[in-house]
């Protein structure tokens, strides 16, 4: 997979710490997931996780501690199967017709079962659809997936927190360059954007924010097609 | 050139091993998975079971819950142990990483999201040297000490206090983007504590 656009360092700090909402996080797996390079650096800012685990005082605990969990083990000492290796995301097309393993990076598939083409679509006007995950956001924030059509526009935008565009399908433009499967768009308050799909097929994005958009609190003007108007 | 008293080599041999074996906790998760040995487990549990209490309770968290979730994560070293890949990470990694999604999944009761077993489980890249938490604990420590301080600060809230940007950026007072750049600059120069080979 050919990805241009990566994960901002602070971004991964925030991941390896578990600082970060659950809809953030959630875009985060999902591009590391897809991305080799973010997984090399991921482990490194893990790593400081690890490090300074290593460096603390270690705090007292409690004297059966131990007994305890051994006791848990005795009980049930069998090991817990690993997790047959998800499937590596891989956008591109099998030869023979044999089937895709996946067009979902595996931890977005957690929450919509195997496909893109099961998901439900909710639309908000012509040719931009939208389907909200359950996870949590913070500060009224978004976790959703979008569908745009070919051609269409977001309005220009910009919001008071992160933002989070991971690209499963499709691509787009806007200011900072063209985005295609597997490209993330790791964007803050400082930054206005005008993201035009660009794609002969329909852009689908996994999108998080940690603040609603300036220009609205209705999910109606979320994302407001040029053209929608 | 060789001038050592026969024996000495062998001598070496014997010994560094040791040495290292003692505090060489990578390799000594690598041993429980294939032994499922309690011995190296309690050794595991002696040495870890304070600092992730200590890490729990610095994410907020009751002084009972972090013992509960010190535990569980304890328990998933000891059932999880075939999963770790030392390649990847090491045992302080891998460690931090379980009681880090095992706090925030109680904290959120939601399931962290995370990037998946393929991560550990692919061939290995570039191996990293073995021992690598012994080697470079000193140099973190170092690296850590000489961030100025408001860099540092960040990364603590960030890592034991679990804030977001957001959450920071308005405890300090500062603008977002700036919370950015500071864990930016502070995360670049941790991380070249393991280029730099000097
Ligand atoms: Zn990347």
């Amino acid at each position: 997979m050919n990805i241009k656009h990566h994960l901002d360092e602070a971004t991964l700090v925030s991941y390896a710490a578990g600082s970060m909402s659950q809809a953030m996080a959630l875009v985060v797996a999902c591009h590391i997931s897809m991305c080799s390079s973010c997984r090399q650096r991921i482990h490194q800012t893990e790593m400081i996780g690890g490090m300074l685990l290593e460096n603390l005082e270690p705090a007292d605990i409690s004297e059966s501690a131990l007994e305890q969990v051994l006791a848990c083990i005795d009980e049930a000492p069998e090991i817990e199967e690993s997790v047959a290796a998800a499937p590596i995301f891989d956008s591109a097309p099998l030869e023979n017709g044999a089937d895709r393993i996946s067009d979902l990076p595996a931890p977005l598939a957690d929450y919509i079962g195997g496909s893109l083409d099961q998901v439900e679509w909710s639309r908000i006007v012509p040719g931009v659809y939208y389907h909200d995950l359950p996870c949590k956001t913070e500060r009224g924030g978004v976790s959703r997936l979008m569908r745009i059509a070919p051609g269409k526009a977001m309005l220009p935008h910009s919001h008071d927190g992160n933002e989070l565009t991971l690209i499963l399908k499709g691509s787009f433009s806007d200011e900072i360059g063209r985005f295609t499967a597997g490209d993330i768009a790791d964007l803050d308050s400082e930054i206005e954007h005008q993201p035009l799909v660009d794609s002969d097929e329909d852009c689908i994005c996994l999108i998080a924010t940690d603040a609603p958009l300036k220009f609205s609190t209705l999910l109606g003007k979320l994302v407001q097609p040029m053209t929608g108007f | 050139m060789e001038t050592k008293p026969p024996g000495d080599d062998v001598e070496n041999i014997v010994a560094i091993p040791q040495q290292e074996m003692k505090n060489n906790w990578s390799d000594l998760l690598v041993q429980l998975a294939e032994r499922r040995d309690k011995q190296i487990y309690i050794a595991i549990f002696r040495h870890f079971a304070p600092k992730i209490k200590a890490y729990i309770a610095r994410l907020g968290l009751v002084e009972s819950t972090a013992e509960e979730l010190m535990q569980e994560t304890m328990l998933a070293v000891w059932r999880k142990a075939h999963m770790y890949n030392r390649s990847k990470a090491a045992a302080s990694t891998w460690i931090y990483t379980l009681a880090r999604n095992l706090s925030i999944d109680w904290m959120r009761k939601q399931k962290y999201p995370e990037y998946g077993l393929e991560a550990w489980h692919e061939e290995p890249d570039e191996e990293r040297n073995s021992g690598e938490d012994e080697v470079t604990a000193d140099r973190l420590q170092k690296a850590i000490s000489q961030l100025p301080e408001k860099q540092a600060q960040v990364i603590y809230m960030s890592f034991f206090e679990g804030r977001s940007h957001t959450d920071i950026s308005d405890r300090l007072g500062i603008p977002l983007g700036s919370v950015k750049s500071r864990l930016r600059l502070a995360s670049e120069k941790l991380k070249m504590i393991w280029r730099d080979d000097v």
